[in-house]
């Protein structure tokens, strides 16, 4: 019997499905409740249809300071015994395999819908609140002067839609339930059913500001069931992508703290600059987000040297009026004093809810793929992770501020070396039977992307992770204790996905 | 404080010449897709296949016309016709009054014509909107979000985004119009004061873009909702914004129009 861990599974190495070792319930949720208590992390956790009555179930997992990557998997037929009591960052992927396959975890002690759509797999027993889209049971404290606070799905600026219900005593927050599945669009149907090259249209629009890290992870996944050769030049050039779409995020998220704490100097000229990274992927792809760029077999539109010279010339220039910035809100002791000590996530509540990106970072839990798993240009060039301990907004923001500058540093380079060759190559044909994984950090974390083929070399299966899933527990955490007032901040601080959760 | 002026002096003053100047794009930006009838022979139906979106409309007799507003700015769109006749311009300019005025022979897209004398008085110095994303991907939230930053600057022609809907004139609708925000966005809707208007942002608002046929979506904003103002992209660029909302409030009329740079 193979053991999970030892299967030659690798980030953008597809092997064939049937090599997962299976297992019998029981001893799957022993073997992946060890391996987290070890140090490994749940990457995915999903179902799909095996037979008429029964969902086999994929676990993926991580091993970060090794670079592993291992699955298991198990078949269960209307319900099984949950793994999230032992093994808490479970828990959101066991909500969804409920809601999306129809068997129930037994035991799960927070089982309520995650998108509030019916079951894509009729696999069985439906737990009847699994699908109301009306009554979602929200956790309620009782108490003299304890009251509910209750805000969106629309929320008072131009914001993505999502549910936050407070209980709070004054302006103290005692819990914070975070309630979505208003962008919920069919995203892994869709995937499922489009043809590839189409498909990437659908993986470009799964978080409309990831496109690239979702875009890569999808044809990474692609290309590895293909076996596609990667040419140099179009592994730098989706690299050089995706550092620009962290920085235009990042630096775009810096100038939204600062315009949440109310000062402006820093959040107009953040938000001008965003747009300076934003316009550098237009001239590179024709489309400020980089839509129509990366494709299978790398990436559609080259980077000629007269265009890398030019863009260089503009990062320079970046650089040089970013610094000053910077220093003007980082440098500024009421910026530190309002950041410092706020929704705080500390180091055991982040290995414990399997958090991911920046938001790990922050509380010294040093994951970042282009490190762990190193894939296309990042295995030959390498950028620092950047830590902070404190897991608290100031600590978030510092983050941010640092990858800015390494990955200015690493587009400078990179658009000064391009590597010789094609930017893209045909990708060919998906081989049936196979899994492969795709792990990609996006600016908010670790996007991951796990197609399934079926015997005719068609997509059985493409499930999608965004840092976002895993991530919005951690805004969760972070508020008990603080006040309502600082929700918007906190929020900020994290910047998550609805999109990218709600698929 | 010294620290603080000397960053001001050197950021300066960033707002766009627009629609003082035409804007200025870079070679490979993707505007407005046009179909160049001599380029296609009108029989051989590759482009059908190959389309990746519901950009092409191909009328029983074969005739091939373009829906700007299903459009989904990709490069394959272009290319899904062999004989080159398909291409995107570099005209920012996507919007329409009406549904209809959308879908041309040849991608041009009609004059817009500005509110009545009415609701040009009311609204046209100073227009309140609320945001409301329904199933998008909020690619175009960013873009409206961009709108009010220093270089759009969009509080300059007395455009504002509102938290509340009772505070606002219009409604601005982005996403497919997912199953689970039907109910809020009608509710939005019917807290707007009478007059009101609805203005849908992006492919997904107009048709459901590139989840247009999911079960969970509804191919765009409902047909009983009145839209006033339908601006296509995918997402749209601020610009495209921009200039749909000043020629609906007449601020900007079409002889006056700046052509656009390429």
């Amino acid at each position: 019997m193979t053991a999970f861990d030892g299967l030659g599974l690798r980030n953008r190495r597809a092997i064939p499905f049937a090599a997962l070792p299976m297992e019998a319930v029981p001893r799957f949720r022993d073997i992946v409740c060890q391996a987290v208590r070890d140090g490994w992390r749940i990457v995915a956790f999903f179902g799909l249809p095996a037979t008429a009555d029964r969902i086999q179930l994929v676990a993926i997992l991580a091993q970060d300071e090794r670079g592993q990557l291992g699955g298991l998997t198990t078949l269960a037929q209307g319900s099984y015994p949950a793994l999230t009591p032992e093994c808490p960052e479970a828990h959101l992927f066991e909500r969804e395999i409920a809601e999306q396959c129809g068997i129930v975890p037994e035991g799960h002690p927070w089982l309520k819908p995650v998108r509030r759509h019916p079951p894509d797999e009729a696999g069985g027993h439906v737990p009847g609140d699994m699908v109301n889209r009306e009554e979602y049971p929200f956790f309620q404290i009782h108490g003299d002067e304890v009251h509910e606070v209750a805000v969106g799905p629309v929320h008072a600026g131009i914001i993505e839609p999502g549910h936050f219900r407070f209980q709070a005593h004054g302006e103290e927050v005692l819990f914070l339930e975070i309630m979505l599945g208003y962008q919920h669009r069919g995203v892994e149907r869709l995937l499922e059913t489009r043809r590839w090259p189409d498909a990437v249209l659908i993986a470009e629009s799964i978080a409309g500001d990831t496109v690239i890290a979702h875009a890569s992870a999808a044809c990474g996944a692609i290309e590895a069931l293909a076996r596609s050769r990667k040419t140099p030049r179009g592994q730098t050039i989706r690299g050089i992508a995706l550092e620009l779409e962290r920085l235009a995020n990042h630096i775009g998220d810096l100038g939204a703290i600062a315009g949440d704490i109310a000062y402006q100097p820093a959040a107009a000229y953040f938000g001008r600059m965003r747009g300076e990274c934003l316009n550098l992927l237009m001239t590179l792809s024709g489309n400020r987000y980089g839509r129509g760029l990366i494709r299978p077999g790398g990436a559609l539109f080259d980077i000629p040297s007269a265009m890398a010279g030019e863009m260089r010339a503009r990062l320079e220039v970046l650089a040089d009026e970013l610094r000053p910035v910077g220093h003007l809100l980082l440098k500024n002791a009421s910026v530190q004093a309002r950041l410092e000590g706020v929704g705080a996530v500390s180091r055991a509540q982040c290995l414990e809810l399997g958090l991911v990106g920046v938001a790990a970072r922050a509380c010294q839990v040093p994951r970042d793929v282009r490190h762990d798993h190193p894939y296309g240009v990042f295995r030959f060039a390498h950028i620092p992770v950047a830590t902070a301990w404190a897991g608290d907004v100031l600590a978030r923001t510092l983050v941010r501020w640092l990858e800015v500058q390494r990955s200015l540093e690493f587009v400078i380079e990179q658009v000064g070396a391009l590597p010789k060759g094609a930017a893209q190559v045909p990708c060919g044909a998906l081989r049936p039977g196979e899994l492969a994984v795709a792990l990609e950090e996006g600016w908010r974390g670790e996007v991951a992307h796990i197609v399934i083929t079926d015997d005719a070399g068609n997509v059985r299966r493409h499930k999608v992770v965004d840092a976002s899933f895993h991530n919005w527990s951690a805004l969760a955490v972070a508020m008990p204790g603080n006040q309502i007032s600082d929700f918007p901040l906190c929020n900020k601080s994290f910047n998550l996905s609805y999109a990218g959760h709600d698929l | 404080m010294l620290d603080f002026l000397r960053t001001r002096l050197a950021q300066g003053t960033r707002t766009s010449a627009f629609p003082g100047e035409a804007p200025e794009f870079p070679e490979r930006f993707r505007g407005r897709p046009t179909l160049d009838g001599a380029r296609c022979p009108g029989t051989c139906r590759e482009c059908q296949a190959a389309m990746p979106s519901s950009l092409l409309v191909v009328a029983p007799d074969g005739r091939a016309s373009l829906d700007v507003g299903a459009c989904l700015f990709s490069p394959e769109e272009a290319t899904a016709c062999p004989h080159g006749a398909i291409s995107f311009t570099a005209d920012a300019r996507l919007s329409a009054r009406d549904r209809p005025g959308l879908v041309s022979e040849t991608g041009e897209l009609p004059a817009i014509e500005a509110l009545g004398r009415r609701m040009q008085q009311l609204f046209g110095r100073s227009l309140r909107l609320r945001s409301v994303a329904a199933g998008s991907c909020n690619g175009c939230e960013a873009e409206l979000v961009a709108l009010g930053n220093v270089v759009f600057d969009m509080a300059r022609f007395g455009i504002q985004f509102v938290a509340s809907p009772r505070h606002a004139d219009g409604l601005v609708i982005t996403g497919a119009v997912s199953r689970n925000m039907r109910d809020a966005l009608y509710r939005t809707y019917e807290a707007i004061p009478d007059p009101r208007m609805v203005i849908a942002v992006g492919a997904c608002a107009i048709n459901g873009g590139p989840f247009r046929d999911s079960p969970e979506v509804g191919n765009g904003v409902p047909p009983d909702l009145p839209v006033d103002l339908w601006i296509a992209g995918c997402p749209p660029h601020p610009l495209t914004v921009l200039d749909g909302l000043l020629r609906l409030l007449g601020q900007l009329d079409g002889q006056s129009a700046p052509a656009p740079k390429a």
